[in-house]
């Protein structure tokens, strides 16, 4: 009995300290975000703040951050809406028609999740150069697409594999062509791993760094991202505003997640089930 | 056999499939692998990314190979693919093993565990800054608390810790990845396992060690394929946390890449760093697979 309650103690204590761990910093970023700037270098870093201060809220949004805000809204919405089409298309024809080339397609594709996105930034910084679109918006779209092709269609060709095939066969009986198969029967079946697809895409784009980092350089161009990362070399000594601004940042992304937990969940973890 | 002759050209087998496939060929060819050929080309160049490029054959090769800072950075990703394997991949088993437990908090646990996986790297970087930051950071702050002030370090300023500080927050980040996928597996394990263990009287050291870890391993082995691609193209949280510093004691290939290509301007040498990142990383994983998949063959001999 005794060894019983000792052992639950143990797991009692290593879930408590986890959470602290996990879950401090986020309440430091918090409680920090409300407190005066000299307030924060007097006081002890976890006390409490003595009155909610919401300037520096009002400070970070007067310094541009719903123009990065937007910005990143922007490019991963459209982003994401690109691979889910171009990614769908052709995970329909990797994993429901058969033609000789079809593992090869397939192969090139899933070896593509090993690639170093470093080997790509100089060709790609290049290419953006020569096609005038640096340092703009567009400039990230191309990348961010073709460097979520791989798990998207790893996970499309995954799940459209085992849509019966009769359901297509009734289709092609009635006269039915590829495209309106694909999107009358082969789409509207896939919306989960649809879902899927984009929730992980969407979070991955939304905190990118590097090519946001090569690619954009104009202050009204940047991310969320890039604008965090300049916040913080120009504020660097405030340390409440900075706090402030990463409590807005992750805002977002913490909202879908509570409000859409287990999708969140499934998508973050499909990316690493491959064989 | 019906002749495909009365069909428009469109509607043809071989052109339909042509069609579908291309927009993500295009994007993929673009942006992903002509890039490959492109970058191991620039690095027979001399160039600062505007100007004219200079054909110097291999000599950005040869500098590579002579290159401290280059040997530094890959011995740092060294350092860092072990301990993220030796670390991420433990405690990513032990949070598993305790939120699939009849533990009581275990789904407002998942919840919270779960957060630090959904920051942007930048946003960690900037939070860790303020934890590691010498004077009024919370890391210091907290041991002076606690009366061990003798163990207080600058952990970002010191090149003997700042490698070991930035990998603390790296695993900090990737803890809860870990967990999910091996919540996932264990998941998978079949009660009636665990209930013939308890009959036969296993204590729960055996069962882990007898089921569980064995039925666990093929996730193991693929996340610590992941573990260590990841690490050695690893380049986000180190930019922002230590920009590779001080003095390159936490520089990595990825930073060093960037640093020569968009700080120095030294596009082809930058290229031939990265041509050297993806070969190395190529090449170690295709070992790592290997020995992965012989050491199943034994596996499946035994059994």
């Amino acid at each position: 009995m005794i060894q019983k309650s000792l052992k639950h103690l143990g797991l009692y204590i290593f879930a408590a300290a986890w959470f602290l761990i996990s879950f401090y910093p986020f309440v430091f970023m918090v409680i920090t975000s409300l407190k005066g700037r000299m307030e924060f270098l007097i006081k002890p870093v976890w006390a409490f703040p003595e009155q909610f201060l919401y300037t520096n809220y009002i400070r970070v949004i007067e310094g541009g951050f719903f123009r990065f805000f937007f910005n990143s809204v922007s490019v991963s919405v459209i982003s994401v809406s690109i691979i889910i089409l171009v990614s769908s298309l052709a995970s329909y024809i990797i994993s429901r028609v058969r033609f000789r080339l079809s593992s090869l397609v397939y192969g090139v594709f899933v070896a593509g999740m090993m690639i170093p996105i470093h080997i790509t930034l100089i060709p790609v910084y290049n290419l953006t150069r020569a096609l005038g679109i640096y340092d703009s918006l567009a400039a990230l779209v191309g990348p961010y697409v073709a460097f979520s092709l791989p798990i998207s269609v790893f996970v499309l060709v995954g799940f459209m594999r085992d849509i019966p095939l009769e359901l297509e066969e009734a289709a092609v009986m009635d006269g039915a062509s590829r495209m309106q198969i694909y999107t009358k029967v082969v789409m509207p079946l896939s919306k989960p791993a649809l879902s899927t697809v984009a929730i992980y895409s969407f979070i991955l784009l939304w905190n990118e760094f590097i090519y946001a980092l090569v690619l954009l350089t104009s202050k009204h161009n940047w991310n969320l991202t890039m604008g965090l990362w300049n916040f913080h070399g120009q504020y660097s000594i405030d340390i409440p505003l900075i706090m402030a601004t990463l409590t807005l940042a992750a805002l977002p992304l913490i909202l879908i997640y509570f409000f859409l937990q287990e999708q969140v969940i499934r998508g973050m973890t499909t990316g690493a089930l491959k064989g | 056999m019906k002749g495909l002759d009365h069909l428009p050209w469109y509607r043809r087998p071989g052109v339909t499939i042509s069609l579908f496939l291309a927009p993500a060929l295009f994007f993929f060819a673009l942006y992903v692998l002509a890039p490959i050929p492109v970058s191991f080309y620039y690095s027979l160049f001399r160039w600062d990314g505007i100007g004219e490029r200079v054909f110097i054959g291999f000599q950005n090769w040869r500098e590579l190979t002579q290159d401290p800072i280059f040997w530094r950075a890959l011995k740092n990703n060294v350092t860092l693919v072990v301990i993220s394997i030796l670390v991420q991949l433990p405690m990513g088993i032990a949070l598993a093993l305790l939120l699939t437990s009849r533990f009581r908090w275990r789904k407002l646990l998942k919840t919270i565990y779960v957060l630090p996986y959904l920051m942007s790297a930048v946003a960690i970087g900037m939070l860790w800054r303020y934890i590691y930051e010498p004077t009024f950071g919370l890391l210091n702050m907290f041991l002076e608390a606690i009366g061990r002030s003798n163990w207080i370090l600058d952990w970002l300023g010191d090149p003997k810790v700042v490698l070991y500080s930035v990998i603390n927050a790296i695993n900090w980040q990737f803890i809860p990845f870990y967990m999910l996928l091996f919540m996932a597996a264990l998941v998978g394990i079949p009660d009636e396992l665990y209930e013939a263990a308890k009959i036969d009287g296993a204590s729960a050291w055996k069962v882990f060690w007898t089921i569980t870890l064995p039925l666990l391993w093929p996730t193991v082995t693929n996340a610590a394929i992941l573990s260590l691609v990841g690490s050695l193209k690893y380049f986000d949280l180190i930019h922002v946390l230590s920009g590779g510093g001080p003095s390159h004691a936490s520089e990595l290939m990825a930073t060093y890449m960037y640093k020569r290509s968009f700080q120095h301007f030294r596009m082809g040498y930058g290229s031939t760093v990265a041509v050297a990142l993806f070969t190395i990383g190529f090449v170690l994983s295709m070992v790592f697979l290997r020995a992965t998949r012989c050491r199943e063959y034994e596996g499946g001999g035994k059994r």
